[in-house]
């Protein structure tokens, strides 16, 4: 039974950080309809960042941390603002096509720039844990639960009560009645990205904490969070959430309890089968939302 | 004269392009081995069999606009079948080359279903699934894959002729070595494959597909049956990759895993985007842009002067830098540029007193795409 709630502490601490991707990439989705390939990229760059302004420019951790937030929601804006909004209008798998070249600019860029070996991220957690009644609770993965909560609670009142979440939420249902009323639509889209940068900051970090490392594969935990996103259907931030930790607790307990007989490394694909199954009963995910056809 | 010309227009709309270019692009791609070198050659082989696969990715995405990220799953049954038929089994190409398709192509009509119930980007990613389960299976499943460190692929064999690298072909006086040898082998599938998909895509069922794509409520309305539609997009499609699987693995002669990535589908899915969604040429167009683009990148920078940094990094950001460029500058792909091209061309001409406008081809397909991909 230890080993369950072991087991189970564990993947809500990487369903929390499968959260944070999966809400980087519904706030993007939700308002272009653009499914945002490098969000991994982006994750990775945001663990770099900190690992550099903590342990190369020596800043306190918090203060590193903010400031790479801060660093990378400006350039992910600037890169919508500058490259993405030339071609708003065009068929969205352009859109997608660039975001997958940012991808392999940003994947073949970090290892040529830092090498391929693993940095430290500077954190002050480390390996510190706490010990309750026979299960252990690493002090990294204490505060990504709580950080993640803090984000998306912030997320969630920005959302729901000020005037931009009212303008995300109005471009989301639709873009061409929110451009009649004055919304600004490109200001929007460049919001969405700049959320998406800073989301990527936390997720990357806490990627990157005890037992993990900086390191130029931390990318692919977007491929992983795949069915995540859409598990609680695209759309939905919620469900970003929910699908998040979902994938996380399969993804660990299948880790500890997946027979021999079914491979290797079942734990990487068990989300896709979770997937797969969900898909096949509900189309548009857990909380997605049925499109209305026209003809 | 004019039984000629009927003929010529006849023969024209059956090759989709004007005879005179396609027989000139033909004879191009006939004598091209004999200008290149060894280096060159193999990449052009190695596009001419991706083309295939390209062309399979089309049917499916292109024209019936279902948004498949699985192809490199397909590529890979059909790879796997042509080892353990051609490698274990030890049969000939004519049996194995076949096989390969017609063993992805179940699978694809195994997978096909899934499309009936999820639409748009819900079945991309769907398909992505398929890239991660399919490579689970092929890192553990040892008998058929060699498990994670690989395994060898056969040679294409025909009878006791074989295209292992040393073996040359001489045809009066000309010589044709193994990379030759892929290279014909490559072109005359890929032709038969356009041939087939061209007349596929003007039929009874490639209307269906295109109408699918189009309005798909509208076209179950209408009468089109969207299962079979899908499935047997599904299904060319597939076999298409199957194919194409099989001769880039006996090409490569050995392969990992790892190399049935997401990666690789994502270099099909941007090689038609690149050549043109819903065309028969952009399969071949982008499959040019796209995995020549390595070689191109890797002859253009010298090896000495790359500062410290590795030349694979080095090709790979200019590789994402180029894709982005390319999007921005021109979203609709290189028949987009052709037809910009075409465009300033007839401009020119009727400057000069020949009259024109726009040219006829490029007008429909202008419409085509702006249809396309809501």
């Amino acid at each position: 039974m230890t080993a369950f709630f072991q087991l189970l502490f564990q993947g809500i601490a990487l369903g929390c950080i499968y959260a944070l991707v999966a809400l980087g990439f519904t706030v993007v989705y939700r308002a272009s309809k653009v499914i945002n390939f490098a969000q991994g990229s982006l994750l990775l760059v945001g663990a770099y960042l900190v690992s550099v302004l903590a342990t190369g420019l020596n800043l306190p951790f918090v203060l590193a941390v903010i400031a790479a937030i801060a660093l990378l929601a400006a350039g992910c804006a600037i890169f919508q603002m500058m490259v993405l909004q030339r071609v708003l209008g065009q068929p969205v798998f352009v859109l997608v096509m660039i975001t997958i070249g940012l991808s392999i600019v940003i994947d073949a860029a970090i290892p040529a720039i830092f090498g391929g070996n693993a940095r430290i991220l500077g954190d002050p957690w480390g390996a510190s844990a706490v010990h309750v009644g026979g299960v252990t609770f690493n002090w990294v993965r204490i505060w990504t639960v709580l950080c993640t909560a803090l984000i998306l609670a912030l997320y969630f009142v920005f959302d729901r009560f000020s005037r931009y979440g009212l303008a995300m939420r109005a471009t989301a249902a639709d873009e061409e009645a929110a451009l009649a009323v004055g919304v600004p639509v490109r200001r929007v889209y460049a919001l969405t990205w700049a959320i998406a940068g800073g989301v990527a900051v936390v997720g990357g970090l806490f990627l990157a904490g005890f037992p993990g490392s900086v390191n130029p594969s931390l990318g692919n935990v977007s491929l992983r969070a795949f069915p995540a996103i859409i598990l609680g259907g695209l759309d939905s931030p919620p469900g970003a959430v929910v699908g998040g930790i979902t994938i996380g607790i399969v993804e660990v307990m299948a880790s500890g309890y997946a027979p021999g007989w079914l491979g290797s490394d079942f734990s990487a694909v068990a989300p896709y089968v979770v997937m797969i199954l969900v898909l096949l009963c509900r189309p548009y995910g857990l909380f997605g939302t049925r499109p209305v056809e026209r003809v | 004269m004019t039984r000629l010309a009927s003929l010529r227009r006849r023969l024209g709309a059956r090759i989709g392009a004007k005879p005179a270019a396609v027989l000139a692009i033909a004879i191009l791609a006939i004598v091209l081995p004999f200008g290149l070198d060894a280096f060159w050659l193999t990449t052009a082989t190695f596009v001419l069999i991706a083309a295939i696969g390209a062309l399979g990715l089309n049917v499916l995405t292109g024209y019936t606009g279902q948004i498949s990220l699985g192809h490199a799953f397909f590529l890979a049954v059909g790879a796997y079948t042509a080892a353990v038929l051609g490698g274990t089994a030890r049969l000939t190409a004519a049996i194995w080359l076949p096989a390969a398709g017609v063993v992805a192509a179940l699978c694809g009509a195994l997978v096909g279903p899934t499309a009936l119930r999820l639409r748009g980007l819900y079945l991309a990613i769907v398909t992505i699934g398929l890239v991660f389960i399919g490579q689970h299976i092929w890192f553990n499943v040892a008998a058929i894959s060699g498990g994670p460190g690989g395994r060898s692929f056969p040679p294409v064999t025909f009878g006791a002729f074989d295209f292992s690298p040393g073996q040359q072909l001489t045809l009066g006086g000309l010589v044709i070595d193994h990379n030759g040898l892929y290279y014909y082998l490559a072109l005359i599938i890929l032709a038969a494959a356009m041939l087939f998909i061209w007349n596929l895509v003007r039929g009874r069922p490639g209307r269906a597909m295109q109408a699918v794509r189009d309005r798909e409520i509208a076209a179950a309305i209408m009468g089109v049956n969207l299962a079979r539609t899908k499935m047997s997009a599904f299904v060319v499609s597939s076999f298409l990759a199957g194919v194409s699987g099989a001769l880039y693995a006996s090409y490569l002669s050995f392969a990992t895993p790892g190399q049935w990535s997401l990666l690789l589908s994502v270099q099909y899915v941007a090689a038609i985007i690149v050549g043109g969604i819903g065309t028969v040429w952009g399969a071949l167009l982008g499959s040019m842009v796209i995995f020549a683009l390595p070689s191109v990148l890797q002859s253009l920078i010298p090896q000495s002067s790359s500062g410290g940094l590795p030349i694979d990094d080095i090709s790979s950001i200019a590789y994402g830098l180029l894709i982005i460029v390319f999007f921005v500058l021109e979203p609709r792909g290189v028949v987009g540029l052709g037809a910009r091209v075409a465009s300033l061309w007839s401009r020119v001409a009727m400057r000069g007193g020949k009259g024109g406008g726009l040219s006829e081809e490029t007008q429909p397909l202008e419409r085509r795409e702006a249809t396309w991909a809501r």
